[in-house]
């Protein structure tokens, strides 16, 4: 605990004698002033790499802090001393090969010096291997879907900050656009392997407290790493611009013991359990609109909260001849999607009875009034 | 007498504009292209900054503010920086070089005829249903084959804008190259001439890979092919390493040429010969040789080989041994001279320092496992504006000062020339300096809205924004006063100026060296 008080207060975990005395001077530098709101760095770091990464990051900025200074120092010095209005006579040199060796030489070792401790951060970086667990996270426009692999549990993350609130008509919460409806749930002291990729365009999952950072990329599976010290929520963004909601799609990394972490994992399967026995069930119209509504949600993006779209760029539900038309085309653009644009294939996403809800939902609400009503049963049928 | 306004001769109107073969005349209709693209491309950045004034969404919806961030790049690179420094050339090389114009005068009309079109081309993509591009002026695959026709009309705008931009290289080099004036050895030629044509260089070996990228984007929007699409056997970032082996030596063709400017103007104003001449060229031959192998610096989150990654950083840290050179060459050109700080100067000197700024930052992202930090944060925003605001825009309005009294034979009015770059200077640091804090603590780029911890700083960059774009019309009103009359200038215009283009008449004669001058 006192570690940790202490982790918190320095911000960094310090390793080599030239990162500490630079730590020091950052402490001398910056510990004095009170920056109130605005953040001036990284956040506080709650990995080992995220660590080294901060500790690398500050080695770099204060190399490059004294070459800056030191250079302009002439410069300026040249700018107050050798004017004309101070009848300074100009000097006629214009070339000296010992300086010019000089100055190309000292950059260089300089540089040498850098991509040393660089090289060996991005070792340990790339290194995967004996992973504890193994998390396959998917990039979707726009929302994240996590696969435990090791324990069968498998879902999908969305923002979970209230429409009202993005369009000013609610006040912002304190985890505005950094909140999300299902959170990943990670062990402490762990070393978790994230396997990453996409459903449909770029995406990249970054969470800036542990330190990783990877492209998600359709057809391509990138791997990273992540060993997180302390217990935590930790919050990050997609990082890759994957289109009209890409500032929409946070992460959300909640960090837990080993136990809370395994109690985590049962109920997770327990749900799953439940909502695949739902499955046979037949539902009145009633309940798929109330359960439809809710999962609209995941349409309103694209689709629009009224469902009137943007008009060339993403189709309506109001009045679309899908939404009015055969239900069975209906189901099949909901579980396939439509290759080579953003609507999505739902098939893995939602489950039978999510599907029948939002059907149902979007032919009898959103200014259509088919009548009919959906079964988990019809969507079983249409799937392939 | 009479022979001279022969000389001066050329239709008057509209047809001496569009059928122009001179350079002076075409390197102005650059500039005002150039001019006109900067506006354009300045409103949509404050679209941009209005809608991150706060957190929430309260200007544009994200699909038009996605759009916003995407045409603004491509404007102000394809539409403004590089058509304005070709348009520099056009009035200079010729007149610095001793030559009586460009090598291929009607070509010259053309390459620049093509530009119009480009432009409107890249601003009716607006006007396409879903409206203009939205996926990022690197318009990465598969988000953009998911675009609807504006991005067509953007592939074809950026091949159309790469034509120019081929046939004006052959062009510098071809004059370069054939039309020196006698005794105008190559290592006596002024450095913006150096400047240029290893940047025209760089232009002919860059351009073509950008039109073979945005071409294999078009079939496979089109066409059914699979490039970039994984299910079909492609690879999405094979896109992104032909894009940036074209991207990162344009980064180069922004800002050789401004180091060109830097290296005419500082000389000058400080009284005292180029300090370090033969290394201030090599310097910039080796920059060219090493833009063409750093490109994957630009992803190193796309999960490339350890022993990939290791190589683009050390290839791309190299990069700061020759600009350090340059930057010290310039301070010691300054060392010990007897400096005034007319506006030019003023600009030169707020170029280097801004220039150097960027180029510090670019050396931590150089660095991959940080960038893994800094990648597609405000920190590479703050970057790259660093390096293409400071850097480039800067030597282009230092340029414009230096060289007006010369175009219109009237001096600029000094006094506000100074405000105009005072308020400029401290308008773009307001601007930008704040967004390297953004990016560090967490803000991802080309986000509409954002989380509460990033809104002070970006309200302080907002604000520089409005301040910058609006003093613009200082500039705008001394551009054309200096245009209209004021006080003649001399045929040397600066005290400490040296070169061919100086002893000939201000304002500079329609013909020039139609008898070639003799170099020492």
């Amino acid at each position: 605990m006192s570690m940790n008080e202490k982790k918190s207060l320095t911000g960094v975990r310090f390793t080599g004698i030239a990162s500490r005395l630079f730590a020091a001077l950052v402490l001398i530098t910056f510990s004095g002033l009170a920056f109130a709101e605005y953040a001036l760095n990284f956040q506080r770091p709650v990995t080992a790499i995220a660590q080294e990464l901060y500790g690398l990051h500050m080695l770099i900025f204060w190399i490059c802090v004294v070459i800056f200074v030191i250079v302009f120092a002439f410069m300026f010095y040249s700018i107050f001393k050798h004017r004309k209005d101070k009848g300074f006579k100009p000097a006629t040199f214009h070339e000296s090969t010992t300086v010019e060796v000089v100055w190309t030489v000292i950059p260089f070792l300089i540089l040498v010096g850098m991509a040393v401790p660089s090289t060996a951060t991005l070792l340990k970086m790339e290194d995967t291997r004996d992973a504890d667990l193994t998390i396959k996270v998917t990039g979707y426009q726009w929302k994240w879907q996590y696969e435990y692999l090791d324990h069968d549990v498998n879902f999908f993350s969305n923002l979970s900050t209230p429409r009202e609130q993005i369009e000013n008509k609610a006040e912002k919460g304190e985890n505005y656009l950094l909140e999300v409806d299902n959170e990943v749930v990670i062990p402490v002291d762990k070393k978790v392997k994230l396997l990453v990729t996409a459903a449909d365009v770029l995406h990249a999952w970054w969470v800036p407290q542990l330190g990783v950072k990877k492209d998600a990329i359709p057809g391509f599976i990138n791997a990273m790493w992540t060993k997180v010290d302390e217990p935590g929520t930790y919050r990050g963004q997609c990082a890759e611009l994957c289109g009209k909601d890409h500032g929409y799609m946070p992460i959300v990394v909640n960090a837990v013991s080993e136990d809370e972490f395994n109690a985590w994992v049962k109920s997770k399967q327990a749900e799953q359990v439940a909502m695949a026995a739902e499955a046979g069930k037949t539902f009145t119209q009633a309940e798929l609109m109330e359960r439809g509504e809710k999962v609209y949600a995941q349409c309103v993006a694209c689709h629009g909260a009224t469902g009137a779209g943007i008009p060339n760029v993403f189709p309506a539900i109001t009045g679309s001849p899908i939404s009015t038309g055969p239900v069975d085309a209906h189901i099949d653009i909901v579980l396939n999607g439509k290759p080579g644009t953003a609507m999505q294939a739902f098939a893995a996403q939602l489950n039978d009875v999510d599907i029948a809800a939002v059907v149902t939902y979007e032919r009898n609400a959103l200014g259509n009034s088919v009548g009919d009503v959906v079964q988990p049963a019809d969507v079983k049928a249409r799937r392939k | 007498m009479s022979e001279a306004a022969h000389h001066e001769e050329h239709p008057t109107g509209i047809s001496r504009w569009l059928f122009t073969t001179n350079h002076k005349d075409i390197g102005t209709l650059y500039l005002w292209f150039a001019f006109i693209m900067a506006v354009i491309g300045g409103l949509m950045s404050l679209v941009i900054r209005s809608e991150l004034w706060a957190p929430g969404l309260q200007m544009v919806d994200p699909h038009f503010f996605n759009q916003m961030t995407t045409v603004h790049a491509l404007i102000m690179i394809f539409g403004f920086v590089m058509p304005a420094f070709v348009g520099l050339a056009n009035w200079q090389i010729p007149m610095m070089i001793g030559a009586p114009d460009m090598a291929l005068p009607r070509m010259n009309n053309w390459s620049f005829w093509i530009l119009p079109f480009a432009g409107s081309l890249l601003l009716l993509s607006f006007l396409a249903p879903g409206g203009g591009p939205s996926a990022g002026w690197t318009i990465y695959p598969p988000l953009s084959v998911q675009g609807g026709a504006g991005m067509d009309f953007t592939i074809l705008a950026i091949h159309m804008l790469g034509i120019s931009s081929i046939l004006g290289s052959i062009n510098i080099i071809a004059t370069i190259l054939n039309m020196r004036a006698p005794g105008m050895k190559l290592m006596k030629m002024p450095l913006f001439v150096w400047s240029w044509l290893i940047t025209a260089f760089l232009l002919i070996a860059a351009i073509p890979v950008l039109a073979g990228a945005v071409t294999m984007l078009l079939t496979d929007r089109h066409f059914g092919t699979h490039f970039f699409d994984a299910a079909g056997g492609g690879d999405p970032v094979m896109f992104q390493h032909v894009f940036w082996f074209f991207g990162h030596p344009e980064v180069y063709i922004l800002v050789l040429p401004a180091f060109g400017v830097f290296s005419q103007i500082i000389p000058t104003f400080a009284r005292k010969p180029l300090f370090g001449y033969t290394s201030m060229v090599f310097a910039t031959a080796t920059i060219a040789f090493l833009s063409f192998i750093v490109w994957a610096h630009h992803m190193y989150t796309v999960g490339m080989p350890l022993s990939g990654e290791l190589f683009f950083m050390y290839a791309t840290m190299l990069i700061a041994v020759p600009t350090g050179v340059k930057v010290f060459n310039w301070i010691s050109t300054m060392w010990r001279g007897a400096m005034t700080f007319e506006t030019p100067m003023l600009w030169a000197i707020a170029g280097v320092f801004t220039f150097t700024l960027g180029g510090l930052s670019g050396l931590m992202l150089s660095i991959t496992p940080a960038d893994f930090q800094y990648h597609d944060t405000y920190f590479v925003v703050a970057h790259f504006h660093y390096v293409i605001v400071g850097g480039s825009v800067f030597a282009l309005f230092g340029a414009v000062f230096y060289w007006l009294p010369k175009w219109t034979g009237n001096m600029y009015d000094e006094t506000l020339g100074k405000w105009h770059f005072w308020l400029t200077f401290i308008g773009f640091h307001v601007t930008f300096f704040p967004q390297h804090f953004l990016g560090l603590a967490g803000m991802p780029r080309r986000i509409p809205d954002y989380a509460l911890q990033f809104a002070e700083f970006n309200v302080i960059s907002s604000i520089g924004a409005f301040a910058t774009i609006a003093v613009q019309l200082i500039f705008f009103y001394l551009a054309f006063k200096a245009m209209r009359g004021g006080e003649k200038a001399t045929d040397q215009v600066w005290e400490g100026a040296e070169g061919l283009e100086w002893t000939v008449a201000s304002p500079a004669p329609y013909h020039t060296f139609a008898t070639p001058p003799q170099v020492r």
